[in-house]
């Protein structure tokens, strides 16, 4: 076999990548020891923080990429995919984070945009995560090259009512294209502001051409679970493990409550004796100034 | 027949489709099945591992109880396909991980395995591969792929990366570095379903 045969960075590796993270659970951790719980109760990847997305709503100020050196430790303690985040289209954070070996970036409305533009993700090596609210936003990061889709919901709040609303929409959106024809989906493409060719192949496969998972305002195993029931391929948990009383329960319950969503005998025996779960915000007492979902395009 | 693909976790729907489209262009009958909890193992004629975390699928396999129930179809000749982490899953023995965590493998093949052989993502590569006994070219592609770094006697290499083996057999096990089922080359889904 002759090495220089080998293809880094292709759309397949990166979808590919994705794809393994299915049926999992991705937990935001900020410190090795932290990973360590999240690996050890089953999460399939980390998300490396400096701080879970409550805490940098609460701080306030500008919120940056990690610092390089926290994504590192956490890089070498666990063996499953670390991931990081960068703001929107801060393509040198995005190349910093690639260089230290984060497995994948996310493009996350959780930090403080730095440009109007989203980053041109079909020129790293590295695969991406990107938020959407909706069909059009989804399909226009996947445009861009992002090899996964996560719904925004609305982090930091432990409120899972904005990443119910965002699946339903997204996935009711999918269904809706079903019977088309041409003509029709062009209008599609036109009015949700996507590429048609995209719109076209979601209306065939009837899904989005990349994985699809839940985020923003999980926090318990129950949230988890609704999730899974509404059509995610898997959950993002920010928040709600590490600012529960007793984390490691909670990761624990959390992973099982994703591989039983459809038992709710089951869930019910997970969801026992977890202690206090994250206080969390309502969301419809948010300032219109503290939405994070409206950041991005 | 009756092929049980264990979807806790990965490439599930991948494999099931790969599967599907095998038996029916040998035109045979076949039900390919989806095993998230116990109880269905050892009614399956063959079982496939599919590729995710191997950590994760190794936890959550033995407290499902479908790991001891995988270990006796395997002992009693029950063909099984492991790929990527389903590789991992199969071997006697994987290099050591973070202090105190528990790998929990099944031990069915008499190989000794290396998690992220080849790096992280960012080292993630296609390559076309020659698989003895299945054919030269096939369409490789490994994700953040194990290597096998020791076989037992009784284990045949069937394809190597540098100085990895990258594909093996022992007996009714085929353990596969890389991820067939998301190429459209079905020839080591054929060589698998043929084991049956």
């Amino acid at each position: 076999m002759d090495l220089n045969e080998l293809r880094h960075g292709t759309e397949l590796l990166k979808r590919g990548f994705a794809a393994m993270q299915k049926g999992g659970v991705i937990m935001d951790v900020t410190t090795p020891a932290e990973a360590g719980i999240a690996e050890d109760a089953g999460a399939v990847a980390v998300m490396a923080l400096h701080a879970v997305p409550s805490e940098i709503r609460r701080v306030g100020g500008v919120a940056r990429m990690a610092d390089p050196e926290v994504v590192s430790a956490i890089i070498d303690s666990v063996t499953i995919p670390v991931m990081a985040k960068t703001r929107i289209g801060h393509v040198m954070e995005a190349k910093i984070l690639e260089a230290i070996g984060a497995d994948m970036i996310d493009e996350s409305e959780v930090l403080t945009p730095a440009d109007e533009f989203h980053i041109d993700k079909s020129l790293f090596t590295v695969p991406f995560v990107c938020g959407a609210r909706n069909l059009g936003e989804a399909l226009r990061r996947i445009s861009e090259g992002a090899a996964m889709v996560r719904t925004k919901g609305e982090a930091g709040t432990g409120d899972v009512r904005e990443a119910v609303r965002h699946i339903k929409l997204i996935l009711g959106s999918i269904r809706s294209l079903k019977g088309k024809n041409h003509e029709e989906l062009l209008k599609v493409a036109r009015e949700i502001e996507a590429p048609a060719e995209l719109v076209m192949e979601t209306a065939k496969l009837q899904r989005l051409p990349v994985v699809n998972f839940a985020a923003g305002g999980v926090a318990t195993p129950a949230d988890a679970a609704l999730m899974m029931y509404l059509g995610a391929d898997g959950v993002f948990v920010g928040s709600g493990i590490f600012t529960a009383e007793n984390p490691e329960k909670m990761a624990n319950a959390i992973v099982e409550a994703v591989n039983n969503y459809e038992k709710p005998e089951v869930l019910a025996e997970i969801s026992k004796g977890l202690g206090a779960q994250m206080k969390g915000i309502d969301i419809g007492t948010l300032d219109e100034r503290e939405v994070l979902q409206t950041r991005g395009w | 027949m009756l092929i049980g693909v264990i979807a806790i976790q990965g490439n599930v729907a991948e494999h099931v489709n790969a599967l599907e489209r095998t038996i029916s262009e040998r035109n045979c009958h076949g039900t390919i099945t989806r095993i998230k909890h116990s109880g269905l193992v050892p009614d399956c004629d063959a079982i496939v591992l599919p590729g995710g975390e191997s950590t994760t699928l190794a936890r959550l396999m033995w407290r499902e109880g479908i790991a001891t129930e995988i270990q006796c179809a395997a002992e009693s000749g029950v063909p099984v396909l492991g790929t990527c982490a389903g590789l991992v899953l199969l071997a006697v023995r994987s290099d050591a991980q973070r202090e105190g965590a528990e790998p929990h493998l099944l031990g069915a093949m008499d190989i000794e395995v290396k998690r992220n052989a080849f790096g992280r993502q960012c080292d993630s590569f296609e390559v076309p591969l020659d698989v003895a006994g299945v054919g030269d070219a096939f369409p490789a592609v490994f994700i953040r792929a194990p290597a096998i770094v020791q076989c037992g006697r009784a284990v045949s290499p069937l394809a190597r990366v540098g100085e990895y083996v990258v594909a093996a057999q022992e007996g009714n096990m085929l353990a596969l570095a890389f991820h067939p089922e998301i190429t459209s080359d079905m020839r080591l889904h054929h060589y698998f379903v043929e084991m049956i």
